[in-house]
């Protein structure tokens, strides 16, 4: 078993904007291609240009649709990564301590050199967002890119997660969501962000931020007196038009 | 706590080098990181106009194509028949002297007998040159296939379009509405659109009968009956025309709403505008009731007034439009059923757009002087826009829904303007502006034009002298006379049938013709691998370059392998399709970040080889020596007009470098490398809007070398043109249609827009509508090779609504059986409550031929995947007058490939989906199982 620090100084994160989000997956590629070339083994994939093609991934998007119980079947796209948890169970789980939450900002990590594979950690994680790369046989999941978020040979605006500066609609956000003054934490005291699953007391550092209403446009009621008719007889439009000609 | 020393700033790359991206025709800025002379890994440039650093998965995804088991290696001939896919390896010399051989006689006696149709071509202003110097009046890009309805509807109403040639003002707009968007031109720009109105508050409708990707996050979706757009918007204009809700300031000074038209039934003039001597469309003036001119300084164009002279009533253009709009026709009562829209809906967004357009207008501080020489002090906004594309082009009734919708925006005052819908350089540009089409053809020797433009009337059809069509796709003639992309659809059926004539060598670019870009994928393969009776394949030779082992390649003779995008030097030309925005001209270029490994050349390159091998003009110096040694040489030295060419960025001037016009630049492209791979100059504030009228834009377009003199114009509600062609078929003038014809052109070229329900003949029984949209993270046909972006689409379900899976009691994951009046395909399917109730659909161009794109046999792209092609024919089902008509606009010649009907049956479930082909014999060795991707250390 490893322990959870009692807490931790940052708590990083991100905040997804599922108003915005068109599913599009520049995220989850994104994500692959940097994670592939950088932190631990790459990303690898099984079968890749053959029947059952599976990679490992450390974020997806996935699709759901919802009926209102009024109105027309919506369809919301769902980016979905680790946590990155206050009471993560993925590290408490962890037989050999690889998997840790850093005391400094919380991110939560595998330490691939003490990973053996067991594939607990994912078990525990109610989210899935732990993925076992079958070809290095360790665990992978987000680092939130810690080493871009810190990295002096980036320019300051590119140390972020390299999802969130791909992400076209910019349904994306990264910052501390432990300083209730920071933009992210704003963000969501702003738009009602929410826990995912939050019965589950992982206390997840990640927020979503719903989607708004849709489908509201006012009743024709509402909006009919700027459709009213100018002129009431057949005919006579061209008569207002003049007049609305010397007004102008 | 015991935590491991993380090595927080690990290097990132060796180098960096900035170039343009091409998984999809975005083409966005990217910096791809180099370790140890590889490509490691690719991320948006921040500094470019186009993409701002964001990256769609296409692009991030980019390594693994650059990377794809399926490229080619070398020049290829087909030693088997064709269709087999058995090749072998050749060299360069021998590759050209083979096309060489084809093309030289050809090029000697009778040019046409080449056609030469490249597909998602980004050098059309290059290959279309080399096609001039040959002398072949057969040339054209994919245009009349993918939208050309949507093009060539802005342009001649607006002097610009949508696609990628505009787009909404992001930052004032406060209502953004898109008709038939999925993922389509602009790529990455819409998202960020969307993402920062979304950001203000501000409001998205989307019309689709889809409810995905951006109509997913639209705040109010218009799940239409697709091909009915143009009677929905042609609606909300009645309600508006009723309301006066239009801006009749706007109608007055900038369109040709009080232009004058010849209201006699009888005159051969009748509806065609009234002009001066020098040709001025005229109005009346409302301070001096006079006719004049409507570029008149201080001219006060009436929208009422009429006009008599000679027994002769001239009406403006907007009589004409209150008497056709305000008809209780289009009342939203009248429309709703067919659109599967209640009438409230329709009033309720036409109210929407009356409110927003007119009480949240508002100024920007920025004075102009318009056309006419007044100065205004501020600019009006209202902040309206609007967005649209295939969905709405893609049908026989096209062009007119496209031009509805341009009317739509024109009245309620929003085009240009802040807040709404803005042009991008080299737009505005009137129809009038753009060459004519030019087919004048001499054996040994070059066409007399540019292949492709605008036809203003019967006398510019591209028609032989004894009337028969002068192209092969007969484009510009009487059965879609305003085909301004040409018709590459109909190039390989017509070829087949030796009508309009037999042709002798087909050579294409990037064109997956023998499967998803081809209507009848089956009926395209027998007639590419059809023979006469001297045993000959009846297409004599076909010339093929791709940088993939795509469908096409087996059913081609010879192979010109191309590079990757990150291999070749490409440039994205003001002359072409460039990347400007609505506030900067801007153009960019490839070059080879990396070599490639193979011996393989970029076709712009092969084609300065060709040209200079065959002595095409303008390839050749005077001592018949090559001109250019390769692309990059043409890039840098050729020039289109003295002082033009075909990068704007560091010109040789007078006095040292400048942009715009200039000479050469033996340095240009290191400019542009140190640049970050592009160039952009911007639009001066107070130049920024009203472009077509606005002074200031004009003479910074003149300067900087767009036009070569002010080209201001009025936006044509009234498309005069078409008028003209209706003349014709009314049996006026010397160039008239064959009979067949004239009636179809009486109805459908309509000056103002109209809505036609297409063709249904032959569809009885088939009532479900079926439609593909391309999935945001694939290209065409082109994602499948690529690792990472086939695992988010292996295979395509065909997604069906709620009731239709009830009605044939069907689950998730089982078969049915699809079919046509034209064919049946047995594919699986999946449910989609957020989906018109008689639509269904798929994503276009996942399914697969077996042993294309290096992927194993057992690929869900091909034994799941599937194309809707299959269904759809070039032309539609026979008639009672004994001919086939095509399935194509009959204005445009656009491919009509949403008007599909079908039927379903539930199916037991097959071994795969159907039909299946016999596996392609693979040009490249098989594809490795796994990858564990890492370059360096």
């Amino acid at each position: 078993m490893t322990t959870l620090p009692d807490n931790t100084e940052k708590k990083l994160g991100l905040v997804i904007d599922l108003d915005t989000c068109v599913g599009c997956h520049a995220c989850v590629i994104s994500c692959k291609g940097w994670n592939t070339e950088n932190y631990g083994a790459p990303l690898s994939d099984q079968d890749a240009y053959g029947g059952n093609p599976s990679g490992t991934f450390l974020n997806r998007v996935h699709s759901y649709e919802v009926q209102p119980e009024e109105g027309h079947a919506q369809l919301i796209h769902f980016p979905k990564s680790c946590l990155h948890c206050e009471d993560a169970p993925c590290v408490t789980v962890c037989p050999t301590g690889a998997s840790y939450k850093r005391v400094e900002d919380g991110i939560v990590l595998v330490n691939e050199s003490d990973c053996i594979g067991c594939g607990l950690c994912a078990w525990a994680c109610p989210y899935g967002a732990r993925e076992m790369d079958m070809e290095e046989k360790v665990m992978k999941k987000c680092t939130l890119c810690v080493d871009r978020i810190y990295n002096e040979n980036l320019p300051e605006v590119d140390r972020i997660p390299s999802c969130v500066r791909t992400c076209p609609a910019g349904a994306r956000h990264f910052g501390d969501l432990g300083d209730p003054d920071s933009d992210v934490s704003q963000l969501v005291a702003e738009r009602g962000g929410v826990d995912l699953m939050p019965e589950q007391g992982t206390r997840p550092v990640n927020k979503y931020l719903p989607p708004r209403p849709k489908d509201t446009m006012p009743e024709i009621d509402v909006l009919a007196p700027f459709l009213e008719p100018v002129v009431q007889e057949p005919g006579g439009f061209l008569g207002w038009l003049d007049k609305a000609l010397e007004k102008l | 706590m015991n935590q491991p020393k993380l090595n927080l700033s690990p290097k990132v790359s060796d180098e960096v080098r900035k170039t343009t991206c091409y998984m999809c025709a975005c083409r966005c800025g990217i910096n791809v990181h180099l370790k140890e002379g590889k490509v490691a890994y690719i991320e948006g440039n921040r500094d470019h106009p186009v993409n701002k650093g964001v990256l769609c998965a296409k692009g991030s995804a980019g390594i693994m194509q650059h990377n794809a088991p399926a490229r080619l290696r070398a020049p290829l001939k087909r030693v088997g028949p064709r269709g087999s896919g058995e090749f072998e390896e050749i060299s360069w010399d021998e590759a050209y002297q083979i096309a060489a051989d084809w093309l030289g006689p050809i090029r000697e006696s009778n040019p046409e007998k080449l056609a030469f149709f490249t597909g998602r071509d980004q050098s059309q202003s290059f290959t279309s040159l080399w096609a001039q110097a040959f002398g072949t009046p057969n040339y054209a890009a994919h245009g009349g296939f993918c939208s050309v309805n949507m093009a060539a509807a802005g342009i001649y109403t607006m002097g610009g379009a949508f696609w990628e040639f505009g787009q909404p003002d992001w930052d004032h707009t406060k209502l953004f509405m898109l008709f038939g968007v999925a993922e389509d031109h602009d790529s990455n720009p819409i998202k960020m659109g969307i993402g920062k109105i979304k950001g203000r508050g501000a409001r998205v409708i989307g019309v689709n009968p889809i409810r995905t990707g951006y109509n997913a996050v639209a705040d109010d979706w218009v799940g239409i009956t697709p091909g009915t757009d143009g009677l929905f918007i042609l609606s909300m204009i009645h309600c508006l025309m009723k309301a006066g809700k239009i801006d009749l300031h706007y109608l007055a000074q900038y369109t040709d709403a009080p232009v004058l038209v010849n209201n006699d039934e009888k005159s051969p003039e009748f509806g065609l505008y009234l002009r001066d001597e020098d040709g001025k469309q005229l109005v009346m003036d409302r301070v001096t009731k006079k006719l004049t001119p409507y570029d008149q300084p201080g001219v006060k164009p009436d929208l009422s007034a009429t006009y008599r002279a000679k027994g002769v009533t001239h009406r403006p253009v907007f009589h004409k439009m209150a008497e056709m709009y305000l008809s209780e026709d289009y009342a939203p009562e009248a429309v709703a059923e067919r659109c599967g829209l209640p009438a409230n809906r329709i009033r309720a967004i036409a109210s929407e757009l009356a409110r927003v357009a007119f009480e949240e207008a508002f100024e920007l501080e920025h004075k102009w002087t318009d056309f006419r020489g007044e100065t205004h002090d501020t600019m009006i906004g209202r902040p309206v826009s609007f967005h649209a594309m295939r969905g709405i082009s893609a049908h026989a009734n096209g062009f007119q829904t496209c031009r509805a919708l341009h009317v739509l925006q024109i009245i309620l005052g929003t085009v240009e303007v802040p807040g709404g819908f803005r042009f991008k350089p080299p737009y505005p540009k009137p129809a009038t502006a753009h060459p004519k089409p030019h087919v004048g053809m001499t054996p040994g020797g070059p066409l007399n034009g540019p292949h492709l433009g605008f036809v203003h009337g019967p006398d510019d059809l591209a028609l032989k002298q004894d009337g028969t069509p002068a192209r092969i796709d007969k484009a510009f003639t009487w059965e879609n006379p305003m085909s301004s992309h040409g018709l590459m659809h109909m190039v390989i059926s017509n070829a087949h049938a030796g009508d309009p004539y037999k042709i002798d060598t087909l050579f294409m670019y990037m064109a997956n013709m023998s499967w998803n870009s081809s209507m009848n994928t089956g009926g395209v393969m027998q007639m590419l691998t059809d023979k006469d009776e001297n045993d000959n394949y009846v297409i004599r030779h076909i010339i093929y370059s791709d940088a993939y082992s795509s469908e096409m390649v087996a059913y081609a003779d010879l192979i010109l392998p191309d590079t990757t995008y990150l291999e070749r030097h490409d440039c994205i030309s003001l002359l072409d399709r460039p990347i400007c925005e609505a506030d900067a001209a801007a153009d960019a270029i490839r070059w080879p970040v990396v070599e490639p490994d193979r011996n393989v050349k970029g076709f712009q390159s092969a084609l300065c080889d060709l040209g200079a091998k065959l002595g095409l003009p303008g390839f050749v110096n005077e001592d018949g020596s090559q001109k250019y040694a390769d692309y990059a040489d043409y890039i840098t030295n050729h020039e289109r007009r003295p002082g033009i060419g075909p990068l704007a960025g560091w010109r040789m001037g007078a006095n040292g470098l400048q942009h715009g016009r200039g000479g050469p630049n033996e340095g240009q492209l290191d400019s542009y490398i140190r640049n970050g791979g592009f160039f952009a100059e911007h639009i001066p504030d107070g130049a920024n809007y009203y472009k077509p009228w606005n002074r200031a834009y004009q003479d910074w377009a003149v300067k900087l070398g767009l036009y070569d003199s002010p080209q201001p114009y009025l936006f044509s509600l009234y498309v005069e043109p078409m008028r003209k062609f209706q003349l014709a078929a009314e049996g006026h003038g010397d160039r008239q249609p064959p009979e067949h014809l004239r009636e179809r052109i009486k109805a459908t070229m309509s000056p103002l827009p109209i809505w036609y329900e297409t063709d249904q003949q032959g569809n009885e029984g088939f009532t479900i509508n079926a439609l593909t949209q391309r999935p945001m993270a694939m290209y065409h046909s082109w994602g499948s090779q690529n690792a990472w972006l086939r695992q988010l689409h292996g295979h395509n379900p065909l997604y069906l609504p709620t009731k239709l899976m009830r009605q044939h009691g069907l689950s998730d994951g089982d078969w049915v059986r699809v079919s046509s009046p034209h064919g049946e395909i047995t594919v699986p399917v999946m449910e989609m409550a957020s989906l018109n109730e008689n639509t269904v659909w798929t994503w276009n161009a996942i399914g697969k031929r077996k042993g294309a794109w290096a992927l194993d046999k057992d690929a869900p792209e091909a034994t799941k995947g599937f194309l809707l092609n299959h269904l759809i024919h070039e032309l539609l089902p026979p008639k009672a007058d004994g001919m086939r008509w095509a399935n194509s606009d009959p204005i445009t010649g656009q491919a009509a490939w949403f008007d599909l009907k079908v039927r379903i049956e539930k199916s037991e479930a097959p071994r795969e989906a159907r039909p299946e082909y016999p596996p392609l014999k693979s040009p490249v060795p098989q594809a490795p199982e796994n990858l564990a991707w890492k370059v360096g250390k």
